[in-house]
């Protein structure tokens, strides 16, 4: 064969790409640890069952997003009858689970997934303070 | 289901007449926020900026150096630019300074032709913004007569020097313009606060109100004094008049 | 389905200007992906000039897709046998047109990721809502029309009766889309120069000039390239078709200026003033006005006296000079001008900046790749019944 030396090196480049992420994983010492939340330090009850919460935050988020902005009005009244103020920064962060960075990142850093809500909405204040 | 056409009949006419009352009472108890700008009143603050400070303060309105990049809820310009072909050469004002913002018309172009109503007529007359939904085509923008709409070119974060943290910024790609301050109309509590500028503003030029109450102060500053507004022959509606 | 295996068999020339189109769509794609990160901030635009070349070049492109009608009405409406070869060469120009058209809008929105929100939300009292909904359905109809017609010769077959009502709603359609994208413009109460009844017939009028024109180009230049024979009847038709939409064209200009300039009304007369003279000592545009000027008077020479229309050359430069003459005054001035002065009197310039050029460049090049693709297609089919002993096949007449 003379094409040997072509096709070792070819199959060697082939394995080496197909294993990529195990060899990087291990490489960068990439666990299979889980993200790890912060919970909220005041506030027990979430707004929602922590089951909806953990599947679906996506959409009470856009659900509060289009009363505030489109129906006005920003009053919210969680199933345990609590009232809420709909507002991320106000309630979400510094009601509850303090900055982003904390909370909100751990999951989504995870995830990698980037919402790009925080283009436009700022951090809680004492980050905002502290960064200035 | 059967039913005779007398009493279809009665039924449609019924439902009629009620959407027509509920129109009615709508109009006649509603609300239409409007401002007033006292002119010369304004003229007598030299140099005063401070309704456009607070503005852009409040709701963290960029200060870009580059004028043709420049993001404006509200700004000076002068009587003879904001009126070009009303105010004729013998009006002594002509030069006075004119604080000019969206208008938040009657009957907006704006939200006409935006093609998501990310921009959109509220009940209580204010022209609203979804900056989720902008998609940044700047129709808006061709369509607004008065020059009132910002687009943010680049991402504005880098120049907000001190961020109100009570309020978001907005991202890069979509267009802005003063909101009459919605976040303050209905405040906590329930009491309304009066916009930025007008609670700013000490020579006590702006005037804020709801036009729908026949005896609001606005109402009765209108009934008193000559006033003038923007472009009126467009059909528009503007709800922003200078007192002249 | 798509014969696309026809268009990878090429000349060395061809393959040469493929990969010159795909450079110069490699450099523009670069400047697009550094327009999304940093913004349109990238752009010459402004606050005051909000609307710029991409706009321009939108506009321009939609009234050569539209153009496509003047070769569809005739053939398929009226029967006119000289149309029969390249019929299907005006398909496919409306087709990358479109294309380009839907293109440039793209690169113009500041948050281009939300762009479905036009859909999502659908605003019939908004013109843009239904511009994107009669551009979509432009492209579907010109596809849908031009793969079966060509798939139907390919096979020496006639093609289904069903296309008939789907060729007969494509020329109403093509004036539709010219028309709603006049009318982005023209109901805008704020911008005297776009607000006049006149708009869209004015685009209809320099949209089938354009076209023919540059269709009459590119039949002389694939003529040239290949064995395709356009045929001179039909070129001297579409060069007629040039003319009178060219005549009408310039008539209606000139009506323009007649109202702005007799009523003296500031309102109408300053952005035309700013065109061609220049305001408050602001004056960019006005050579290319009157380069677009010069160029329509000289093609109109050259159009209306028939010996030289009947000479090849002669003509093919008349084509240029109305295609170039009429991209300067839809693809620059006209979208540009009308935010000068702004609303408040101000006067701001807008030059295109070089990535905003070199997208806009990318941009042409995607639309000459997907035409030149297409057109290998087309003539490669053609190039086949040479060899064939059918002849090949036509649509039905419809009458």
């Amino acid at each position: 064969m003379r094409d040997r030396a072509l096709i070792y090196s070819g199959l060697a480049v082939f394995l080496g790409l197909v294993t990529f992420p195990a060899w990087h994983n291990l490489s960068t010492h990439v666990t299979a640890k889980g993200p790890d939340l912060r919970l909220p330090a005041r506030e027990k009850q979430c707004v929602a069952p922590l089951e909806y919460m953990r599947s679906s935050h996506m959409s009470l988020l856009i659900d509060w997003r289009e009363r505030v902005v489109r129906a006005g009005g920003r009053d919210f009244t969680a199933l345990d009858g609590k009232h809420y103020n709909m507002s991320l920064t106000p309630t979400c962060l510094e009601q509850c689970h303090g900055a982003k960075a904390d909370f909100c990142d751990r999951c989504h850093n995870y995830a990698a997934v980037s919402p790009p809500c925080w283009n436009c909405h700022l951090d809680s204040k004492p980050v905002l303070r502290s960064a200035r | 289901m059967t039913i005779s056409r007398k009493a279809f009949l009665r039924m449609s006419g019924l439902s009629c007449l009620a959407a027509a009352a509920q129109r009615a009472i709508g109009a006649i108890t509603g609300t239409r926020w409007a401002m007033a700008i006292d002119v010369a009143k304004c003229l007598k603050q030299e140099n005063c900026t401070k309704c456009i400070v607070a503005c852009h303060q409040a709701h963290n309105v960029p200060s870009i150096p580059d004028r043709s990049h420049e993001v404006r809820w509200i700004w000076k310009d002068s009587l003879d630019h904001a009126f070009q072909e009303q105010l004729d050469e013998y009006y002594s004002l002509r030069a006075a300074p004119a604080m000019v913002l969206c208008n938040h018309c009657e009957n907006p172009p704006c939200v006409r032709v935006c093609p998501t109503q990310a921009t959109w007529k509220r009940e209580d007359g204010i022209v609203a913004m979804d900056w989720h939904r902008c998609i940044g085509c700047r129709y808006c923008m061709a369509a607004c007569p008065y020059g009132s709409r910002s687009f943010n070119w680049m991402d504005p974060r880098p120049y907000i020097h001190n961020p109100n943290p009570e309020f978001p910024t907005r991202t890069k790609g979509v267009v802005e313009k003063c909101t009459f301050c919605t976040e303050r109309l209905v405040g906590p509590g329930g009491h309304p606060r009066p916009p930025a500028c007008v609670e700013a503003c000490s020579g006590k030029a702006l005037v804020f109100g709801n036009l729908a109450d026949p005896h609001s102060p606005i109402r009765e500053l209108l009934a008193a004094r000559r006033h003038i507004r923007r472009k009126p022959e467009l059909g528009t509606g503007p709800n922003v008049f200078y007192i002249v | 389905m798509f014969m696309f295996e026809k268009a990878v068999a090429g000349s060395r020339r061809y393959w040469l200007w493929i990969c010159g189109l795909a450079i110069v769509m490699g450099i523009g794609f670069a400047c697009y992906l550094r327009q999304l990160s940093l913004g349109l901030v990238i752009t010459g635009l402004s606050r005051d000039v909000t609307w710029g070349l991409y706009i321009a070049q939108f506009t321009f492109l939609v009234g050569v897709a539209a153009s496509a009608v003047m070769v569809v009405l005739p053939y398929y409406l009226h029967n006119f046998k000289a149309f029969a070869r390249i019929a299907i060469l005006g398909e496919f120009l409306a087709i990358a047109a479109v294309i380009m058209c839907m293109l440039f809008i793209l690169v113009d929105m500041g948050q281009p990721a939300r762009v479905f929100n036009v859909l999502l939300y659908p605003t019939p009292h908004s013109m843009m809502f239904w511009d994107m909904i009669s551009l979509g359905g432009y492209l579907a109809l010109n596809a849908v029309i031009a793969l079966v017609t060509l798939r139907a010769e390919c096979e020496g077959v006639a093609p289904p009766r069903w296309i008939k009502p789907v060729i007969i709603l494509s020329i109403p359609w093509a004036v539709s889309i010219h028309t709603v994208t006049a009318f982005l413009y023209s109901g805008l109460p704020g911008r005297s120069l776009w607000l006049t009844a006149i708009l869209a017939p004015r685009f209809l009028a320099s949209a089938f000039a354009s076209g023919p024109a540059l269709l009459i180009l590119l039949c002389l230049l694939i003529a040239r390239l290949t064995r395709f024979a356009p045929g001179r009847e039909a070129i001297q038709k579409l060069a007629v078709i040039v003319t009178y939409a060219m005549v009408i064209n310039v008539f209606l200009v000139l009506m323009e200026f007649f109202t702005a300039f007799y009523s003296q009304i500031p309102e109408h007369t300053e952005s035309l003033r700013y065109m061609f003279l220049g305001l408050d000592g602001h004056a960019g545009l006005a050579p290319w006005m009157w380069t677009s000027m010069i160029l329509a008077a000289a093609s109109l020479v050259l159009l209306l006296v028939p010996r030289y229309r009947h000479n090849e050359c002669l003509l093919a430069l008349a084509c240029a000079m109305v295609f170039l003459s009429l991209w300067i005054d839809k693809g620059i001035g006209l979208i540009v001008a009308a935010f000068v002065p702004s609303p408040l009197g101000a006067v701001t310039e807008y030059t295109p900046s070089l990535p905003e050029a070199l997208i806009s460049l990318a941009i042409w090049a995607v639309g000459s790749l997907i035409l030149t693709v297409l057109y290998k297609i087309a003539l490669s089919i053609r190039e086949e019944p040479l060899l064939s002993p059918a002849p090949p096949a036509r649509v039905e007449v419809l009458t």
